[in-house]
This record gives structure tokens, sequence and C-alpha cells, in this order.
């Protein structure tokens, strides 16, 4: 069964439609990138999917089970959307890392606020929320990060932030992770060590959905790629299919200046 | 000089009086307006359109008068237009209708203080707090209410520093505040008549509290900086 699906998603902002029917789905363990152009609405659709805007048309199912339903108002009701919300994380282009905190703070306060929810949590304190510590730590380690648990956001470099925003996103072990273009507002060396961390990732078959401008990255990490076009998905397979060999007009012209560079390595 | 000295500790007795009476009314505003400004700063901001006009409104007219005016009209309307007077005679009701006024005028200050700190807050904010299944309420107040804080520190302590100076203005309506006091020996008061020194004297006292607020302000500043 799919882990993730999603059938005819649509999204009109003021007269414009950014999404017009977009339906796709994916196993567990798998990495699927989406390419194209800016404003084809690669990050609206990863918007959707975290419930950031909200779908005029089309079913998103997580594991079978119908999370949102444009037809079935049932489906779409604010406080739902919370829980929902869970079955993905996201990881920003722009970190958004909360400034006030530190990096291991960052990493457990929304963990350490949905325990507190908990009925039995009064009686079970010390244990969940040393576990909490326990994970972060754990994860940051797994981001290279050990010797930068107790520094501020300001203190740390843009690879680093976004290695803590990766670490963020995994602590509430989301069944799909999502990559809003993760390296765009890094230098390239700094973007090495973010895409290292997310192919490490990816190793250890953790579920992502990848909105990248490297198409290396995306070619050597992905088990299926998504070629968006103007508010459609134009072409979709394997990296081999899609990079390599693309059938489309459009994704030969979109993907033209990458084979060009790549006859110059 | 030696008349001064001779008249110094009496003065001096006097002006603390009115000090407190001072800053009585400095801390009364401070309490009513940092959470009136900040329902204010709601309601200009509020998706409902009739409350944001109201509360946008209402700031134009507060903050495009004078507050002596606003003192005057809102001290003496009830009793001499309305034949009502609302504030009661005496000393208490002068104080009220001046912690009415002050309170008012601050709040519409502060609000767009505060507006201005939660909306330089970047959305990415929010939308990071939303995705780690956090409420609305959560994000508010683990996230926002500090940074805005850390913004809004400088612009506050500004108006906190106005503020001291601006409690003078409620001796239009007689209030017996440290200006009032200053003034009493002026007439004559307490065996002194013709003194014009206390009058200038008052300006001391504004001076060592503005001292003393701004090293406090200064400090939580700085203890705000440990991120940026």
């Amino acid at each position: 069964m799919a882990i993730l699906e999603v059938r005819h998603i649509q999204k009109t902002f003021e007269k414009t439609q950014v999404l017009k029917d977009i339906s796709f789905s994916m196993e567990k363990g798998q990495t699927v990138s989406i390419i194209g152009s800016s404003g084809s609405g690669k990050t609206t659709l990863l918007r959707c999917l975290n419930f950031l805007e909200k779908p005029d048309g089309g079913i998103i199912a997580v594991n079978g089970e119908t999370l949102f339903d444009a037809a079935n108002p049932a489906t779409t009701k604010e406080q739902e959307i919370r829980r929902k919300r869970l079955h993905f994380g996201l990881v920003f282009q722009s970190f958004n890392l909360f400034p006030q905190y530190t990096a291991l703070q960052n990493v457990m306060l929304a963990g350490q606020l949905l325990a507190k929810e908990a009925p039995d949590f009064k009686t079970h304190k010390k244990e969940r929320l040393l576990a909490i510590e326990q994970q972060a730590k754990e994860l940051l380690c797994q981001m290279g990060l050990a010797d930068r648990m107790e520094n501020y956001p300001h203190q740390l470099s843009g690879g680093q932030c976004q290695r803590v925003a990766i670490a963020r996103a995994l602590a509430l072990t989301p069944d799909i992770l999502c990559f809003d273009e993760p390296t765009s507002a890094l230098d390239p060396e700094l973007t090495g060590e973010v895409l290292h961390v997310i192919r490490e990732l990816a190793d250890k078959e953790t579920t992502m959905i990848i909105v990248t401008h490297e198409m290396a990255f995306a070619r050597d990490v992905a088990d299926h790629v998504i070629f968006m076009d103007n508010g459609t998905i134009l072409e979709q397979g394997t990296p081999g299919d899609v990079i390599e060999n693309p059938k489309e007009e459009r994704t030969k012209q979109f993907l033209s200046r990458f084979h060009q560079e790549k006859q110059f390595l | 000089m030696q008349l001064i000295i001779e008249q110094f500790p009496i003065v001096i007795r006097s002006l603390n009086i009115g000090f407190l009476q001072t800053l009585k009314l400095f801390f009364v505003t401070l309490i009513g307006a940092f959470p009136l400004g900040l329902l204010i700063a709601f309601g200009s901001m509020s998706h409902f359109k009739p409350l944001k006009y109201l509360s946008r409104f209402v700031v134009w007219i507060i903050r495009g008068t004078p507050l002596m005016i606003q003192l005057l009209i809102i001290y003496y309307f009830p009793g001499l237009i309305l034949h009502n007077p609302i504030w009661g005679s005496g000393e208490s009701g002068r104080f009220l209708a001046a912690s009415v006024s002050f309170i008012l005028n601050y709040a519409c200050y502060f609000s767009e203080i505060y507006r201005g700190g939660i909306q330089s807050i970047p959305v990415g904010q929010t939308e990071a707090g939303l995705v780690l299944g956090m409420t609305k309420t959560q994000i508010f107040f683990k996230i926002k209410l500090l940074q805005m804080v850390k913004r809004i520190v400088p612009p506050m302590s500004n108006e906190i520093i106005t503020l001291v100076k601006d409690t003078s203005l409620a001796r239009i309506i007689a209030l017996q505040e440290i200006i009032w006091a200053g003034q009493s020996f002026l007439k004559g008061s307490q065996g002194i008549s013709g003194a014009i020194w206390p009058l200038f004297f008052t300006a001391v006292y504004y001076l060592i509290w503005n001292g003393i607020l701004t090293t406090l302000l200064g400090y939580l500043e700085k203890r705000l900086d440990y991120f940026k």
C-alpha cells in the first residue's frame, strides 16, 4: 500500500491556478524529488501536504487513511488538521529556527509541548522529558552537531542551521519528511554538508519528498522524480527516465543547462 | 542662599508627597496601558473589519490630539456638559480621571508599538510552529512573545521615559503631583511664598527617576541580547 496518495489536488490563489490537477503516490522508504522551474507550483504542493495551504480540490491520504478531502468538510476542520500535520515534517528553505532557543531546545520544544498534553504526563514527567532530550541529542549527533547543541541559531552557519532544522523535523518522527529547496539559501560548500545528511537519511530509507534545484543530487538520491511545470505534473518516473532521458520537450528544455554543464565536467 | 537652606526641608517634604502622586500615576498608567494596548493592537490587526476600523479610528483620535486636551475633556465633560460628575470631587476624583486619560492615551501609543513588534516577526516562525503540531496559542507564547518583547523594548523605553515627564500634564486638572507641589510655594504654602526654586527643583526628581528607569531598561535590553 502506498504511504502517500495524492489525488487531483487543485489550488488557486486569487485568480491564478497554481496547482491544476496533481496526482502521485509514493511507497514507504522512497525518496521522491520534485523538480521544475520557479513558479511551477512545487512549493505550494509541499505546503498543501503540510496543511499550510488548503487545497481547493483533491484528496490526501496517508497509509490508506484519507487525511484531507476537499469534498468532505469533516476532514478539513482546523482542530483535526493539527493532528494530521504530524504525519508530515517540513524543512524550510530559510530554516525558520526559533532564535531564542538553543539548537537542542529547538529540537525538543515541539515534543515537550506534545508530551505535556498527554493525560498521564504528570506521573511520568521525568522519564518522558528525559527520553525527549535523549532522542534530540541523538538526532543532533547524527547531523554532526554534537558540539553545537548549546549554540543559538545566530551562532551557527547556514548549513548547521539547516541540519538543526532537519533534526527538529525528525524529532516528531513524521511518516513523510518534506524538504522545500533545503539548500537554496546556502553557498556550495554548505550545500554539500546538508545534501550529505539528506543522502544519509535516504540510505536509511527515510520517506522523503525533496523539492530541489540540485539536479545531480535528485538524480543520485531519488527513487522517483516528478517534473512539474505550470501547476501540473508533466513527467514522472525514475531519475534515469526523467532526468537522463526526458520525453517531453519542456522537460528537455528545463534540463538542457544541467546536461550542458555535465559535458564540461 | 541662606533662605533656600532654611526652606529646603519644608519644600522637600512637599515635593516628596507630590512625587509619590506622580509615581502612582506613572505605575497605574503602565499597569493599565500594557494590557489595554495589546487588546487595541489585536483589534487593529483583526480580520473583523468593523473592529479593525474602530481600533484604528480610536488610535487616530488619541494620537492626533494633545494629551492635555484629552485630560481636560475627560475630567470636565461629564460634569460640566452632561451634568453628571462621574469622577467625584477632590483629589481621588482627579486621580481617577487622570488615570483613565493616561491609560487610554498610552495604550494607543503602546498598541502601535505592539503591532509593529508582532508584524515584524517573520511568518516563517508561525509556519515552523504549525508544522511541528503547535497550537496558535503555543506559537504565540512559546515562540513569538519573547521575540516581540525583544523588538519592542527600545521603543517602549522611549515611551516609558516620556510618560514620566507627561505625568506633569495632570497639573492642568490640579492633580497634586510634583509640579503642583512645587508651584504651591510660588503662591504661598507653609509660610513660604514667592519661591520659584522649588518648581525648578522638581526637574531633579524627574531626572533621577528617569536615570533609574534608563538603567533598568538598558539592563533588560542587554538580558535579551543572547539571541538575534
